[in-house]
């Protein structure tokens, strides 16, 4: 769980309106806000987030080898994607810096439909303004396997087969 | 362009709207949403590892890709500025090559705190009709 500060500009919302599917149009002038999903690229401010590469580590990725790694990672510490959820109290604005507080939210644990269990696991994230105003609460809820099921090595968040349901696929 | 806002006369229970996210998901898209969202993981970016290190088919999207193209079509409906509430569940993946399908429907149009306010159920399906998330929304209209 981190805080860390995530100013809002306005290449990236352009560059995240565009990825999502936006003509350059909708927030391309810096005052149309920023489309709904947007505060999951405060991820780049993140100094903890583990699904960026970082300066002097070892990163999981084909190089040399398929998985980047000298040896094959652990299996077992995958995680996967299972609801994501905002409450919006007003818009995104370009020029907002915002601060995100990570919270440990509810965790709860369901039999696998292929054996062993699913744990779930909440995370809420605070968006709030240079004011304190709150801007954006983000709920995640991601699924931890009990055992990785025919899986082939891979270390780290998401990584885990597709092998439990429709409650647990890798996203 | 400012942020838009739905007016409530245009809408009624049981409105729906189709929207074709993608015929045709390519691999540049999730490279562009991983650049973009900082979600650098490489199960989305590359299929060397998707394949060889990690044991899928190949790269397959990021469950927040496929929701954030499917919020296009919630804002495309209600407009983004006053969006209220957006939550989904990931259903099962999403892959290159996917034609991707929203259908938002209206369940709701409730009055709170002086406000009209707009229920939505959202589904985004596949080329085969499989639901790939399902979720809600609620968006403040204009009376």
């Amino acid at each position: 769980m981190s805080t860390y500060t995530f100013p809002v500009e306005a290449g990236a919302v352009l560059l995240f309106s565009r990825a999502v599917g936006y003509p350059d149009s909708a927030y391309g002038d810096g005052t149309a806000g920023a489309p709904p999903t947007f505060t999951q690229s405060g991820a780049q401010f993140d100094p903890e987030f583990h699904l960026r590469p970082k300066y002097g580590e070892p990163w999981r990725g084909s190089g040399r080898t398929p998985s980047g790694l000298p040896i094959p990672a652990t299996p077992g510490g995958g995680s996967l994607h299972a609801e994501q959820s905002y409450e919006y109290h007003r818009p995104v604005r370009v020029g907002d810096v915002l601060t995100a507080v990570q919270i440990p939210g509810k965790e709860w644990e369901k039999a696998g439909r292929r054996g062993g269990s699913l744990t779930f696991r909440e995370t809420i994230t605070e968006f709030r303004d240079a004011t304190g105003e709150l801007v954006v609460t983000a709920r995640s809820v991601v699924v931890i396997p009990s055992k990785v099921v025919e899986s082939p090595a891979e270390g780290g968040a998401n990584g885990a087969p597709s092998a439990e349901g429709s409650a647990a696929v890798a996203q | 362009m400012s942020p838009r806002t739905a007016a409530a006369g245009d809408l009624a229970v049981g409105d729906t709207v189709e929207t074709v996210l993608t015929e045709d998901l390519t691999r540049t898209r999730l490279v562009m949403y991983a650049g973009a969202s900082g979600d650098y993981n490489p199960l989305h970016t590359d299929d060397v590892y998707a394949r060889e290190a990690a044991g899928y088919p190949g790269v397959f999207a990021h469950g927040m890709l496929t929701m954030g193209m499917t919020g296009k079509a919630v804002t495309d409906f209600v407009g983004d500025g006053d969006l209220l509430r957006y939550g989904v569940r990931f259903r099962s993946q999403v892959w290159p090559g996917d034609r991707l399908v929203a259908t938002v429907t209206v369940t709701g149009i409730t009055e709170s705190a002086g406000r009209r306010i707009v229920e939505l159920d959202v589904v985004t399906v596949n080329g085969d009709g499989v639901q790939v998330i399902t979720g809600t929304a609620a968006a403040a209209v204009s009376a």
